[in-house]
């Protein structure tokens, strides 16, 4: 394994200044006390990354969760930020955030690897929507991090950099395959992190790291300069510490792109003003599919706690069926890598990145240079995915896998109907240990099971922290609605985190 | 059925897929595999595709297929001329380059 290219030495961390003590002492944490601290002038916008870049000195040696780090490049956009407001100018309305972003969202001139060898020494022309519109408002990215190589993963363990671990136990893996984002803002090391989310690849790692992962409906977020794995699926989402601050950020990435053309021109509301935590009258489904053998106990009793929260918050709870539920690893693992060999064939050599060496002919450029820089999970996928769509299987396989979807994405439509949301376990069980399941990708495969189908319907979906395992392990719930109505849940999850206070217990990594 | 999928039990599989068909899908999808790896690719396959065989219990004659979950309509913009990027920002992640071109092995022997 070749270091990244920020490791721990390289930059000198006593450069940062003598903060202020009743700020040391009272670190902000949420994207709200971030901003506070910033508004109120408590912290300059350098001050800002210099308590960020401390608090990732301080664990990011135990959990790995940035492939690539740039203080130098921070500091000097806060300055930047500062100069601006002590001249009297404006400055955007999350100016002197600090946030990261998972390693496949493009930004102009910083290598982006998307965790794969075969990218090393890609350097996008242009940023991703996500990323540029958070800029223009003043956010300040810290670094890149971690994931499943092209996001295909459960673990983060297909990284081709680094192993990230959970905040919460490190011998365990942070889920994936935004598994650095989740573990970043678990650790307290960034107040918000961008994610995408394929089939649970935000909601999941928020689950076993205790952090509010979401969703968005398909269409929602542009999806420019996001490297593609599966283009009918993915869609960018956040990971912060809470609901409120997930309606705070969501305003800033949404929205019609003109480069995005299943962009959806739906305006995204106000979701901070609508947050009322008013529950009487909302209707919740419970489907039995998500609710039997298989579960673990656990997972099980602290997600009917979080329910019979819920009606105690004046919801109504009610129990719906969604009938296809067992299908849907299949259709996915179908759909996704169909789509995937299709997006994946631009990785040729010759474009971007490396190229294998002892290349003799053009044949060889691809295949030595495929063969060797892409991961066991990606080449799995791809050959996978060409399988499905080649001729004699492709009725067989992914046509059946689209009809499939479509059952899927009728339950959902059938249950909406009758409720504003449902609820479900993220995952079946708690993070499970490094290297425990890297042999038996189907069985990697199968932890997706509650996650999957949501990607297939492209409705938007929350995972927000419920309880914790017996080992201090985070337990979250999932929480599903119509497409485009986030609004929904962020107020189920807003009142859920007013009466709870789950999602604000700290790893022992974070030593605060 | 009303155990999660968390454990498998393997249908008997309609297609089983081989180890020509292996070959052949790695040189389609243009990926060098070791012959150490393929034995474990092939196995792996085969159980997943198992896994797959799932979806044949289900009658879809009657449904039509979701390629994507809302519906697409083309997407046209005016046809004005804008400013591309610059050639040599263009070529500057590419592994190996001339004169503003990709280069590559010779194509005809």
């Amino acid at each position: 394994m070749i270091n990244p290219p920020f490791v721990k030495g390289e930059w000198d961390f006593n450069q940062i200044s003598n903060l202020k003590s009743q700020i040391s002492n009272n670190m902000p944490e949420t994207v709200k006390q971030w901003l506070d601290a910033l508004s109120s002038n408590q912290i300059s916008a350098r001050e800002s990354v210099e308590l960020a870049l401390k608090r990732i000195d301080s664990c990011e040696s135990k959990i790995d969760a940035f492939i690539s780090l740039r203080p130098d490049d921070a500091l000097k956009v806060a300055d930047k930020i500062d100069k601006k407001k002590a001249a009297g100018e404006k400055t955007g309305p999350l100016a002197g955030l600090p946030i990261a972003v998972k390693d496949l969202i493009c930004e102009k001139g910083i290598e982006c690897k998307c965790a794969s060898r075969i990218l090393e020494g890609y350097f996008p022309t242009y940023d991703a929507t996500a990323a540029q519109n958070l800029k223009s408002v003043g956010a300040i990215c810290l670094g890149r991090l971690n994931m499943d190589e092209f996001a295909m993963g459960s673990s983060t363990e297909n990284s081709g950099y680094k192993l990230t671990k959970n905040p919460w136990d490190t011998e365990r893996i942070p889920g994936g395959s935004s598994g650095g984002s989740a573990a970043a803002v678990a650790a307290r090391q960034a107040p918000f992190a961008i994610g995408s989310d394929t089939g649970g690849s935000i909601r999941q790692p928020a689950s076993l790291c205790g952090v509010t992962g979401l969703k968005p409906t398909y269409g929602r977020v542009s999806r420019y300069g996001l490297v593609a794995y599966a283009s009918s699926l993915d869609q960018i989402g956040t990971l912060t510490l809470n609901v409120e601050d997930a309606a705070r950020v969501l305003p800033f990435i949404a929205g019609h792109d003109i480069n995005d053309s299943t962009s959806a021109n739906i305006p995204a509301p106000d979701y901070l003003s609508e947050l009322s935590g008013d529950l009487k009258g909302k209707k919740i489904g419970v489907p039995k599919e998500y609710f039997v053998e298989g579960i673990d106990k656990e997972v099980e009793a602290a997600v009917r706690t979080a329910i019979d929260k819920f009606s105690e918050l004046g919801a109504e709870i009610e129990e719906v069926s969604l009938p296809h539920t067992e299908y849907a690893i299949a259709a996915y693992y179908v759909v996704a890598t169909a789509e995937a060999s299709s997006n994946l064939a631009r990785y040729d050599g010759i474009h971007y990145g490396k190229r294998a060496s002892g290349i003799k002919n053009l044949l060889d450029v691809y295949t030595k240079t495929r063969g060797e820089f892409f991961g066991e999970e990606v080449k799995r996928r791809i050959m996978l995915g060409t399988y499905v769509l080649s001729s004699g299987y492709y009725d067989a396989y992914y046509l059946k896998g689209l009809k499939v979807r479509t059952l899927i994405k009728q339950d959902f439509e059938k249950t909406f109907d009758k409720v504003d949301a449902i609820i479900t376990p993220t995952c079946p069980t708690p993070a499970f240990k490094i290297g425990e399941k890297t042999e038996d990708p189907l069985q990697m495969y199968l932890s997706d099971i509650f996650t999957v189908s949501v990607n297939l319907a492209g409705l938007p979906a929350i995972s927000i922290p419920c309880g914790f395992s017996n080992d201090c392990l985070p337990i979250g719930v999932q929480l599903i609605a119509k497409p485009f109505d986030e609004s929904a849940l962020f107020n189920f999850g807003f009142a859920y985190q007013e009466a709870t206070d789950f999602h604000k217990k700290r790893p022992p990594v974070c030593g605060i | 059925m009303d155990c999660l999928p968390l454990t498998y039990n393997l249908l008997p599989l309609l297609n089983m897929i081989t180890r020509d068909d292996v070959v052949y899908i790695a040189k389609l999808s243009r990926l060098g595999i070791d012959d150490s790896d393929l034995d474990k690719y092939i196995s792996q396959l085969q159980q997943i595709l198992q896994y797959v065989e799932k979806l044949n219990e289900l009658d879809t004659s009657e449904v039509e297929p979701t390629a994507h979950v809302f519906s697409l309509r083309n997407v046209t913009r005016e046809d004005k001329v804008k400013e591309s990027l610059p050639n040599e920002e263009a070529v500057n992640s590419a592994p190996d380059v001339e004169n503003g071109f990709f280069k590559v092995p010779p194509v005809i022997e």
